[in-house]
């Protein structure tokens, strides 16, 4: 199907509304489950969620929701999950992305990271405006989400020791929340550059939320998410 | 094409990477690049997928190992898949390493990242992989010899998969057909 037609989907209010929801989930949804997010019927979720998957802006499967396996262990249910395919339309046609590869390709073989990440620092700094270092998580959040990085609070007592390069924290055992995004902005080019544009990408952050303040931007890069993680500074902790 | 969709099992993604460095290891500029080596090592034998990776005898990585020049540290690993190496290469703390390495290693004019498909089970020699590096310099990627951004499935490669040394393909049970060129390993 055609980006356009995909984008058209979403027209439909409960249908985008849908979309959003899986979208923010990271992770399968049922049918029931959406239905209640967005406050729908069942069969009018069951409608929208397959015609978004038709027009391939959600993935569908099957899985037992129970968890049971075996016989007596019910039917699988369809589950959702926003598909990774990126749709996008220009009018009148324009080629950015080619554009960036290009560019990428070329200060990869020069050797430009310094630079690039010097000019990536420079427009975080001018999106902030004059404003102050982003106050808190709450906060950078929101600058996060505005700039479509789909932040999520990674919460604090999961468990998930926070070992990035630097090793673990070891504030007392509690791992402390820190902002992950399920989205990369820049993702098919930081596919093809990964060191360069994820660089690139820390640096904007980095100027975006301000340096010294009481949020920092740290590289922590996981499967399937943007590589940055945003936490508390620490000499922010006490 | 049934039959080559099971050559992926048989194969496993070997690669080697070199890097120049810019100072000699005990110099204090590349101090933040050796305390980044124990963790990422760990982090790597830890990733799923993960196979093996070249340590020199007594040693916990192979950094002293300087087969390509005094001044040029060899990174040399098997992975089960493209994935899996992909992942850890960049979706880890390996990437802390990568972002940096301007700071540590001298711009290579030539390719210094090389993959190729070994049957499952060979370890590569360093001799091996200095060959599919020379391979992928002199004549560009191919199935011989690629990088991640001109990547072959094993399928693609199979039959550029190390030959085994006097594989008696006709001594193999009968009862196992496998296409010509594409033998896996037992």
């Amino acid at each position: 199907m055609r980006d356009i037609d995909a984008i058209a989907a979403l027209q439909d209010p409960v249908r985008r509304r849908l979309y959003e929801y899986v979208a923010a989930q990271g992770r399968e949804v049922g049918r029931n489950e959406a239905a209640e997010a967005v406050g729908v019927a069942r069969t009018l979720a069951a409608h929208h969620l397959d015609r978004l998957t038709e027009s391939g802006l959600l993935e569908s499967g099957s899985r037992r929701l129970t968890g049971r396996s075996g016989p007596g262990a019910g039917r699988p249910a369809k589950v959702y999950t926003r598909a990774r395919a990126e749709r996008s339309v220009s009018l009148p046609g324009r080629d950015y992305r080619t554009a960036a590869e290009l560019l990428a390709e070329a200060a990869e073989e020069a050797g430009l990271d310094v630079g690039l990440r010097a000019a990536a620092r420079r427009r975080g700094e001018v999106l902030r405006g004059s404003a102050a270092p982003c106050a808190g998580l709450a906060d950078a959040m929101d600058v996060l989400a505005a700039r479509g990085y789909e932040p999520h609070l990674e919460g604090a007592g999961s468990g998930q020791v926070a070992d990035g390069p630097e090793g673990p924290e070891g504030e007392g055992g509690a791992a402390a929340p820190v902002v992950r995004m399920r989205n990369c902005p820049f993702h098919a080019v930081a596919e093809r550059f990964p060191p360069l544009v994820c660089g690139m990408n820390l640096a904007l952050l980095e100027g975006l939320l301000g340096a010294d303040g009481p949020v920092r931007a740290r590289m922590d890069a996981r499967p399937g998410e943007c590589c940055v993680v945003v936490e508390a500074s620490k000499n922010n902790i006490h | 094409m049934t039959a080559s969709q099971h050559v992926p099992r048989a194969a496993h993604l070997a690669q080697l990477n070199v890097a120049t460095l810019r100072y000699p290891l005990d110099d204090p500029r590349m101090a933040a690049f050796v305390e980044l080596l124990d963790p990422v090592n760990a982090a790597a034998d830890a990733t799923p997928g993960f196979v093996w990776r070249l340590v020199e005898e007594g040693a916990a990585d192979a950094t002293e190992l300087r087969p390509a020049g005094e001044d040029v540290i060899v990174n040399m690993s098997v992975w089960e898949t493209r994935e899996a190496l992909w992942d850890f290469a960049y979706r880890s703390g390996h990437l802390e390493v990568m972002r940096r390495r301007r700071e540590w290693f001298e711009r290579h004019v030539e390719a210094h990242l090389v993959l190729w498909w070994v049957p499952a089970g060979h370890l590569p020699t360093i001799e091996e992989a200095l060959e599919r590096l020379a391979d992928l310099r002199e004549h560009g990627p191919s199935p011989r010899a690629f990088t991640f951004a001109s990547s072959y499935t094993a399928a693609e490669a199979g039959l550029h998969l190390q030959a085994l040394p006097t594989l008696p393909a006709q001594a193999a049970d009968g009862a196992h057909p496998t296409r010509a060129g594409s033998s896996p390993m037992a």
